[in-house]
């Protein structure tokens, strides 16, 4: 039993300004929750007031049924991964694993045990012996989450921890999280400001900003049906592509009308749900994913063609980007890196319409 | 184009004369460099350190009227002197206890204002270096009128309250609780200064940590806060302890090494018998007694500052 609740919490710092403005969540059992939004959107406010290492202004944690509020961190059975691991440094590897266990009194064989436990899970047992000093940081990141496994915690909270990391090191150790997590099964919040970790690594993702929680849902959710533009924007590499338009009935179906002529259909099993929006300026929303270049054959329906003269091409391999304008918007598209595109030259690209967003610029809200 | 200069002008030269360049290249070397701007610290050095200390050493072979070399004459004549070994055990009590009081007492001022919010933390710290900053001779003749028996605010105090009238400077424990008291008011600034300062480069995130793995604030003291402030206090206390040891001031205004000769330490030993009492070769050897004491602690505070650098750094 170690759900964790969040009812109304606000964090307010003196001066009035409030990191976190009045949320609720609910973390089940074993669930993998990932806290994702920019800097000072209040994520790792919310971890800290789960930790009990920042006071509630006001609300409510309950871990595992029992509210939490007034309880001081080391009596709410919780381990934490820090950004910059916090390994004690006059401490080796063993006893910066052992201190949590030695302090609650655990008797030295069950100390041993655990320790040896979580290092052949992470693979570091012939690392005991060292310092902290003698380590890389991907060792002392696996000391750190060590640290947190050998507790047996009711709950893991992960504050940035693969963000002191190269790229290489950072996209290996999500690996091991994810299999950490897999083995040991317990209810994690681990909070990132990268969306690719929080997509890779969550159950359910949490998409905050300015203090309020804009989303939450797992990750494939919040890919193809983001709730408002901020997440439409904040989830998906390269971002969103947003176009000012406007939405004109053009006989029984619905059509997109870009100031510059260009006129993209809408499908018609959106009708029902945008006619209420007829004659209003809109946002259009398309991944860079769902503007790819023309193909020989392409039987897919609502596919709208138009031509862009690409300003900047990258080739990335796999893929290349092409980057225009389009009606005041920097456009991203994402084509066959065999089809040839050079700056200046005009290219047909088909926008599936299929996968568009539309978006009310005043809530900015999806609709 | 300043590289282009160089070498058009660095050329002719490299061909032409061949010693000239070595010299150049000598001059050059970043030892050489390095050696050059440490120069004036190092003849600092020489002129009011080793030269003053390698003349000590020469005097103290001497006899009384320098006339003779006498070689360890006057340290065996100390070592017989009963008064020199009780200014050693004064010295000793006084050192020790000292810096002691100052070490646990700076510990806890640095607390008390580390835990201050940074705005008011300036005004606290400001103050509370005043003892430090005031000349320890002026301050000491303070304290001595404080503490006169009859005349003074401390019994004065007591008088108040109903407490004893104590002769602060008359009797041997009490002088030597008095030099203590006075050398902890001025020396603690110092340690609280030097320990807030190491207190400051804990990160909060060893606290949290330690919070978390379920410490209590003295539990977080001993295993976070002390091995990370390890080396600052050992190297405060050695180098208080080095301070402390040769304190002169204090002993001369307060209880000028009275009553009967009971509080005097080695550097107000070393000034009665070498100045006062005119026997200069004899004072040389009582002030190099200090030398081998301090040499044998630096040397153990210093290994371990050494090993616990290579550990943790």
């Amino acid at each position: 039993m170690a759900q964790v609740t969040l009812r109304k919490i606000v964090k307010e710092y003196e001066g009035g300004v409030q990191a976190v403005k009045g949320i609720d969540l609910d973390i089940a059992d074993h669930e993998f929750v990932v806290l994702v939004g920019p800097s000072g959107c209040g994520k790792s406010t919310t971890l800290r007031m789960i930790a009990g290492l920042e006071e509630i202004t006001s609300g409510d944690i309950a871990i595992g049924g029992a509210l939490v509020n007034d309880i001081p961190p080391r009596d709410r059975d919780i381990a934490m991964v820090f950004q910059n691991y916090a390994l004690y440094p006059h401490m080796t590897v063993y006893d910066n694993m052992a201190f949590g266990l030695m302090l609650r009194k655990f008797d030295k064989g069950e100390i041993r045990r655990r320790v040896e436990n979580a290092a052949r899970i992470l693979d570091i047992g012939m690392l005991l012996d060292r310092k902290p000093k003698a380590l890389s940081g991907g060792q002392r990141q696996r000391v750190a989450m060590g640290r947190a496994i050998v507790r047996d915690p009711k709950v893991f909270l992960f504050d940035e921890p693969l963000s002191n990391l190269d790229a290489k090191l950072r996209v290996q150790m999500r690996t091991e999280i994810k299999k950490v997590h897999q083995t040991v099964k317990t209810t994690t919040v681990y909070v990132t400001h990268d969306q690719i970790e929080a997509m890779t690594l969550a159950d359910r993702v949490v998409v905050m900003n300015h203090g309020v929680i804009e989303q939450v849902g797992p990750p494939q959710e919040l890919y193809h049906h983001p709730a408002t533009k901020f997440v439409a924007g904040f989830i998906g590499s390269p971002a969103m592509n947003f176009i000012p338009v406007r939405l004109e009935q053009g006989g029984a179906a619905l059509n997109l009308e870009l100031p510059g002529g260009i006129v993209l259909p809408v499908p018609a099993d959106r009708t029902r749900r945008y006619t209420p929006h007829i004659g209003r300026e809109l946002l259009f929303g398309l991944r860079p994913e769902h503007l790819t270049e023309v193909r020989p054959n392409d039987h897919r329906e609502n596919m709208a063609v138009f031509e862009a003269v690409p300003e900047v091409v990258e080739p990335m391999g796999m893929e290349t980007l092409l980057h225009f304008w389009m009606e005041g918007a920097e456009i991203c598209a994402r084509i066959d890196p065999a089809t040839p595109a050079e700056p200046g030259r005009g290219l047909p690209l088909a926008a599936d319409m299929n996968q568009m967003h539309l978006i009310d610029p005043k809530t900015d809200r999806v609709l | 184009m300043a590289a282009d200069g160089t070498l058009a002008a660095g050329a002719p030269r490299t061909a032409g004369h061949g010693r000239a360049t070595t010299l150049e290249r000598f001059a050059r070397r970043r030892s050489t460099i390095a050696f050059m701007m440490t120069l004036p610290l190092i003849l600092v050095v020489a002129g009011l350190v080793a030269y003053p200390a390698g003349y000590g050493m020469y005097l103290s072979t001497l006899n009384r009227r320098m006339t003779e070399n006498i070689g360890f004459g006057n340290f065996e004549i100390l070592f017989d002197s009963d008064t020199f070994w009780n200014v050693a055990w004064q010295s000793c009590i006084f050192a020790i206890t000292a810096v002691v009081l100052k070490a646990l007492i700076g510990f806890w001022l640095a607390h008390m204002l580390h835990d201050i919010p940074a705005k008011g933390q300036r005004k606290w710290r400001g103050m509370l270096l005043i003892p430090w900053v005031i000349p320890p001779a002026l301050s000491t003749l303070g304290w001595w009128w404080m503490f006169d028996p009859s005349y003074g605010s401390i019994n004065w105090l007591f008088s108040v309250v109903g407490g004893p009238q104590i002769p602060w400077l008359g009797e041997p424990w009490w002088a030597r609780a008095s030099i203590i008291i006075v050398n902890v008011w001025y020396g603690a600034p110092f340690f609280m200064i030097m320990y807030l300062a190491a207190l400051k480069s804990v990160p909060d995130q060893l606290y949290e940590a330690a919070a978390i793995d379920g410490a209590t604030g003295l539990q977080r003291l001993r295993y976070v806060t002390l091995p990370m402030m390890a080396n600052i206090i050992s190297i405060t206390v050695l180098f208080s302890l080095i301070v402390t040891f040769a304190n002169y001031d204090i002993v001369r205004v307060l209880t000028n090494g009275g009553p009967r000769d009971l509080t005097h330490v080695f550097a107000s030993y070393a000034f009665q018998v070498g100045i006062l009492s005119g026997n200069i070769p004899r004072g040389a050897a009582v002030s190099l007694f200090m030398f081998p004491i301090l040499a044998i602690c630096a040397f153990f505070v210093l290994r371990g500052v050494t090993r616990r650098n290579k550990e943790q750094m």
